[in-house]
């Protein structure tokens, strides 16, 4: 049984409410930082601590917290960033709706270390419900002196917000955030600068994600090193993986980083195996964006080692054979599910989701996802499944923002490791399109 | 002062510059295109991605260079920059990629379309677009939208630049208009239908790139290279409007009045409504003479001198490079004729 540093406590009764999330040990790690250390130490121990951005890219947050330019006499800002919408990722709503005071208590000890006065958590707009049980959490720390002026006598004040967007995938991309938070459009900067220069209202700021942020406490409470100790490599601590798709057991999963893949489906401790019986086919690890991968290249490295729940151990071939653990939307497919028609779904997602702001992204995507429509519904011609492979890649390291790259990844994955399923599509549609019908031939691996 | 080489020329210009705008001082065919980026406005540029360029030398302290493709409009120069755009294939084949987005939702009614001949799409497709499509969907359209009776707001035509968008919010002193929807879906509106109704609104016109925003008192009066352009002038009253314009000509009628545009499209003086709309006489103006074009475009065909280098910077080349690119030119010196 792994370690639980965040979910700990997520099914104690009324843990929602501050007492008893107090009484659970909850804000200590406001009294540590507060009282016994400095802001530069906070950052020190989160450095230390190896975590990584939980929100897809993985960047090491110790590192993105040291970026912030600290000019003298200007404001800095500490955002929290839970637009979560990625189909196949919803761990950030469950850690709010369950454990809101963790969330407040990071971004205390977070903005302490940062500096910031003021800081925001922005919220998707459809998780309205969430942004009502945050507010009334913020209330009550609030009431029990751990927000306002003066924070436990520390002589520290900070002011925390709680902002809804208006539902739109794009303001998950940090600056599109920031603009959306200043009440303008949601379409992503230009950068440089970066938001560690110029974010919110022209101002250094800080973008993490909640379960980055959920992190700090554990962090300072029990000490960056020992943190450290947890995972694998560069992968450090827990993460929660939403698991989702043909599973016995879906659901949110805190697992220690370095878990194999293999055990993380079939053990009983977790998703207990793909239901029904019958055999995986395919798995997205992270989210839809990221490439999807056949079974065989999911459980074993194209080197044939054990395939981890690790950054570095999802990526390992790149983008060949490998993936990426992005923002842990781990999304089991069994063996009658149809490729053609779940990249088609992921494409119709990107259309609907692009800002529209740059040509590529806002062009392609939609193109994508009326040749996949084509071919799913077997209109399709062998050189749709090329042209599908050439617009991915027009759209790819072209746009302004990743919701490119989200948008072509996944497209690009599916024709390289199932070409032969596109192309069965394209010679016996009417098999393919019959109801229920699934390909099952073998996926190409390298 | 920062200098960079930028296609293999070296170029010297101030901290702060853009790499565009440092290959624009250099000038002729090496310059990359810009389709949304425009000098006046401010925030403008890096939505077309039309003008990636690789850099293949951050600066002289840190020579890496840069992972993906930058758009060069709002990119800064570091010194000791090198920068690669017509010589290297990847940018290349990436442009030849945006040509085709913009295209696959544009209606190609040139024929019929007011700014068929100096539009800056048709140019970009030219010079660096295929002649076919593989595109075989349905194209975007738009129901057309009323903004009054100065201005013909043609959504399907547009890029989405936001050129008109920075023009009003900088220009004008209200917003009326802005891009509304998202995605392939997002157009530039006025919301509830709202008419355009400002002093300065006409030139939301000169700096679209194509013919989404059309002058209405011009449209279908003539194609644009069959009219000649002249230099005039006026005593306007219209604050912030000093009333230096361009009359477009054909025979004795002034068919339409823009505000003076450079090499690049760009407008540096905005006019206000009155000189555009409202002044048509030839009385009204004092003529200064031709106006000359130097854009190469279908506009510019028969009245048209070639796109030149700063001859400055030939100058300072050493002759070895002169004659390197005397024989194997990084432009394309000269129009159809040559």
């Amino acid at each position: 049984m792994g370690r639980k540093l965040l979910t700990e406590h997520i099914n104690v009764e009324g843990i929602n409410t501050f007492d008893v999330y107090r009484k659970h040990g909850g804000y200590r790690s406001v009294e540590k930082a507060l009282k016994t250390m400095t802001p530069d130490e906070v950052t020190e121990e989160v450095k230390k601590s190896g975590l990584r951005g939980r929100g897809g890219a993985g960047f090491p947050a110790g590192m993105k917290w040291g970026f912030l330019a600290k000019p003298e006499g200007v404001p800095r800002y500490l955002v929290c960033n839970a637009d979560e919408s990625e189909p196949g990722t919803f761990k950030d709503r469950q850690l709010m709706t369950k454990l809101p005071h963790l969330l407040i208590e990071g971004m205390i000890t977070g903005s302490y270390a940062l500096g910031a006065r003021t800081s925001y958590i922005y919220i998707r707009g459809e998780l309205l419900y969430v942004l009502r049980i945050l507010e009334k959490a913020i209330a009550e720390a609030y009431a029990a002196g751990f927000l306002g002026e003066n924070i436990l006598g520390s002589g520290y004040s900070l002011d925390l917000h709680v902002h809804p967007g208006g539902g739109a995938y794009i303001c998950g991309e940090e600056t599109a955030l920031l603009e959306s938070l200043e009440g303008k459009r949601g379409n992503p900067r230009n950068k440089p600068p970066f938001p560690a220069v110029q974010g919110l209202y022209a101002r250094p700021t800080v973008v993490n994600n909640v379960e980055t942020i959920a992190a700090v406490p554990v962090i300072v409470n029990e000490g960056g090193d020992e943190y450290a100790k947890i995972g694998i490599g560069k992968s450090t601590g827990t993460k929660l993986i939403s698991a989702c798709g043909h599973l016995n057991k879906p659901g949110i999963y805190e697992i220690e980083l370095g878990l194999p893949v293999e055990e993380f489906i079939y053990s009983d401790e977790y998703c207990g195996g793909i239901w029904k019986g019958r055999d995986l086919k395919a798995v997205v690890a992270g989210g839809s964006s990221v490439p999807i991968l056949p079974k065989e290249l999911i459980l074993k490295t194209a080197a044939g080692e054990n395939r981890l729940m690790t950054y570095e151990s999802l990526s390992d071939g790149g983008f060949v054979t490998g993936t990426m653990l992005g923002s842990g939307g781990f999304i089991a497919m069994d063996e009658t599910t149809c490729i053609v028609k779940n990249t088609w779904n992921f494409s119709r997602f990107y259309h609907h989701e692009s800002c529209g702001q740059c040509s590529p992204c806002r062009e392609g995507t939609g193109w994508m996802e009326k040749v996949l429509h084509r071919l799913e519904h077997g209109h399709g011609s062998m050189h749709d499944i090329d042209l599908l492979v050439s617009v991915a890649k027009q759209i790819e390291g072209n746009t302004i923002c990743p919701l490119g790259e989200a948008a072509a990844w996944p497209v690009a994955a599916a024709v390289r490791h199932f070409r032969h399923e596109f192309e069965w599509h394209v010679t016996n549609p009417k098999e393919a399109t019959a109801p229920g019908a699934a390909y099952r031939g073998a996926a190409v691996l390298a | 002062m920062a200098k960079i080489t930028f296609d293999g020329i070296e170029v010297e210009v101030p901290d702060g510059t853009t790499i565009l705008n440092a290959a624009r001082q250099i000038g002729g065919g090496i310059v990359p295109p810009a389709m949304c980026y425009y000098t006046p406005l401010k925030g403008s540029g890096g939505k077309c991605r039309a003008c990636l360029v690789k850099v293949s030398a951050g600066s002289a302290k840190d020579p890496r260079p840069m992972p993906k493709l930058v758009a060069s409009c709002i990119t800064t120069v570091q010194d000791g920059m090198v920068v690669e755009n017509t010589i290297n294939q990847q940018v290349m084949d990436v442009r030849k990629g945006i040509v085709e987005m913009l295209l696959i939702n544009h209606p190609l009614d040139c024929p019929v379309c007011d700014q068929a001949g100096e539009c800056s799409l048709q140019d970009f497709a030219f010079e660096h677009g295929v002649s076919t499509t593989r595109y075989e969907e349905e194209r975007r359209t738009f129901e057309k939208i009323d903004i009054g009776p100065l201005i013909q707001l043609h959504m399907t035509r547009c890029i989405l630049c936001y050129r008109c968008v920075y023009t009003a919010d900088q220009l004008t002193p209200e917003r009326v208009h802005g891009v509304l929807g998202r995605g392939d879906a997002s157009e530039i509106g006025t919301y509830i239908e709202n008419i355009i109704d400002n002093e300065f609104s006409g030139n939301v016109i000169d700096v679209c790139p194509v013919g989404a925003l059309t002058d209405k008192t011009f449209r279908f009066k003539q194609r644009v290279w069959f009219t000649k352009p002249v230099d005039a002038h006026r005593d306007c009253t219209t604050d912030k409007c000093n009333g230096r314009v361009t009359l477009w000509y054909k025979g004795k009628d002034v068919l339409r009045v823009t505000a003076r545009k450079d090499a690049y499209g760009e407008v540096k003086e905005w006019i206000c409504n009155t000189c555009r709309f409202d002044k048509k006489e030839t009385s009204d103006w004092v003529l200064e003479g031709p106006a000359h074009i130097s854009r190469a475009s279908v506009i510019a065909q028969n009245h048209y001198e070639l796109p030149v280098v700063n001859p400055q910077v030939i100058q300072d080349l050493p002759e070895s490079t002169t004659r390197e690119l005397e024989r194997n030119p990084p432009l394309r010196l000269g129009g159809l004729n040559n």
